[in-house]
């Protein structure tokens, strides 16, 4: 048994807010949802599938369902393997109607790290494993990262301005979205000229620290044949988990290999027929190992993949990110899968801003991944399609 | 620049693997062992991860090492290089790089083991310098 075109995405939402200085984060919730509802076409009281991650203020699933007076709910989760869980969420919704569990799923990312003036990395809970063997040496999320880069420059050859490129698209595309947080064109000698932060990676490397959030809704087929909006239907989707594994540490691939071969595999497509990759940046070496591991090029060669304008809408082979991604528009709460899936589904729909949207998109990828790139991570793989 | 020996974060120390550091605290870094299955693994566990042995014992490394990766946090108040050395013997753990000019670091580098301090005179953690 397999997903494929058991469940379509109906509803989606994101809020425009980027710094919540008067909005509580269930505040964010609740707009979403009626946002992602709306969209939909459904009322709250359909809603018998509910999803988010384990930062949902109190106790997770059950305080959403009270405040959102969601008394019909028969299924839940709270996967959360960091950033990558949305896309997962989706893939569970879609499982759960598959086999009958709920007909209407709702999934909503929700947070306001920059108006609460947190970070990016988590306060360090005592009792976790490898604290003790990571903590004294300052390991967080940016040299996690870095460290990844350096490997990759070592082994392959990345330059600095190969990743420059991720930014530089990024920003070719934010320049359209009106709720960017960073709307400025920037050029390769911009990045590569920005502060260093954690070698390789420079400030421009690094996406931006946001609040906000994002919904959306899954539905059963009956559901979705029923409402007005484009149909986008789920195709595959994979997930996977990597970590040090005893000390075998191996930085020149990521779990995205193997969620990515497992999504490809159900969704019965391969790389070259996707037509639009919404791929998780919070720094601009995530894109570029996820598009080798993912298959779009060989091992070792993203850096020549990225370069030039290749992921630029209207200028590359693939378009890549077209709402500016998390390192010019939107990383809410830290965790960027949401907002990678929002912008496939409105790929998928013709909705994207028109100087983006790629024609006749009728096949995206939403990529995301969640924990350290340099450590243990995890990566979730979803393909939708246009009906 | 270099970093000297600095003084880093407290470890927080569990029964289960104090050896770690008691023996850190006489100038050796001794790595979790595997008697049924005879492989080493690193951040140390109670038991063996590649096996489910609960058979364990701790062996001393030689100290020597080579850089796998590494960053060096240039906007730290203190710059510093963080690194993942790889062990003669196998594992790739987690430390610093220190003593070594911080843009004369590389991957493949020679290093060995040294022992840096931590912060209200807790326990010695592993750190690396140039090999001699
Ligand atoms: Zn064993």
């Amino acid at each position: 048994m397999n997903i494929r075109g058991k469940a379509y995405v109906a509803g989606i939402a994101e809020h425009p807010v980027r710094k919540a200085t008067d909005l509580s984060i269930m505040q964010i919730v609740s707009d979403l949802v009626t946002w992602a509802l709306d969209d939909a076409g459904l009322e709250p009281e359909m809603v018998d599938g509910f999803f988010c991650d384990s930062e949902m203020p109190g106790l997770g699933v059950l305080s959403a369902a009270e405040y959102l007076g969601l008394n019909n709910l028969v299924h839940m989760d709270n996967t959360d393997p960091g950033g990558s869980a949305y896309p997962m969420h989706v893939s569970h919704a879609a499982q759960a109607i598959a086999t009958g569990k709920c007909k209407v799923a709702v999934a909503v990312l929700a947070g306001r790290p920059r108006a609460a003036g947190k970070g990016a990395d988590p306060v360090p809970d005592f009792g976790i494993p490898e604290l003790a063997f990571e903590h004294p040496y300052s390991s967080m999320v940016l040299n996690q990262y870095a460290m990844v880069a350096m490997r990759h420059m070592h082994e392959f050859g990345l330059t600095s301005e190969q990743l420059a490129w991720v930014k530089v698209a990024a920003s070719h595309h934010a320049q359209h979205n009106e709720h960017a947080m960073l709307r400025d064109l920037v050029t390769v000698e911009d990045v590569v000229n920005s502060p260093m932060i954690s070698d390789p990676l420079h400030r421009l490397d690094c996406c931006v620290v946001s609040d906000g959030g994002g919904a959306v809704v899954v539905v059963a087929p009956e559901i979705a044949k029923s409402l007005k909006r484009p149909p986008v239907v789920v195709r595959g989707a994979g997930e996977a988990v990597k970590h040090l594994d005893g000390g075998r540490a191996d930085l020149t691939y990521s779990a995205a290999r193997k969620s990515g071969q497992i999504a490809f595999e159900e969704a019965g497509v391969t790389p070259a027929d996707i037509k639009y990759a919404s791929i998780y940046d919070s720094f601009t070496i995530t894109v570029v190992q996820q598009l080798e591991d993912l298959g779009f090029c060989e091992p070792g060669k993203g850096g020549a993949f990225v370069a030039d304008g290749n992921l630029i809408a209207g200028v590359g082979k693939l378009p890549v990110n077209t709402d500016g991604g998390g390192l010019c528009s939107n990383h809410p709460n830290n965790r960027g899968g949401m907002t990678k899936v929002l912008e496939a589904v409105r790929q998928l729909r013709g909705e994207a801003h028109p100087k983006v949207q790629v024609p006749n998109c009728d096949l995206a990828v939403a990529q995301a991944m969640g924990g350290w790139l340099g450590s243990r991570h995890a990566s979730g793989t979803l393909i939708l399609e246009r009906e | 620049m270099t970093t000297e020996l600095p003084t880093l974060p407290n470890p927080e120390i569990t029964p289960s693997v104090a050896h770690f550091w008691e023996a850190a605290a006489e100038g050796k870094l001794d790595i979790r062992h595997c008697r049924s299955c005879g492989e080493l693994h690193h951040y140390p566990r109670s038991f063996c991860p590649f096996c489910y042995s609960g058979d364990l014992d701790w062996q001393t490394m030689s100290g020597k090492g080579t850089i796998y990766s590494f960053s060096v946090m240039r906007r730290a108040p203190v710059p510093f290089a963080i690194a993942y050395v790889s062990l003669e013997e196998g594992p790739t753990i987690l430390s610093h790089i220190v003593g070594i000019d911080l843009d004369d670091i590389a991957i493949g580098q020679k290093v060995q083991v040294a022992f840096a301090d931590t912060q209200d005179n807790g326990p010695k953690v592993p750190v690396f310098e140039a090999a001699s």
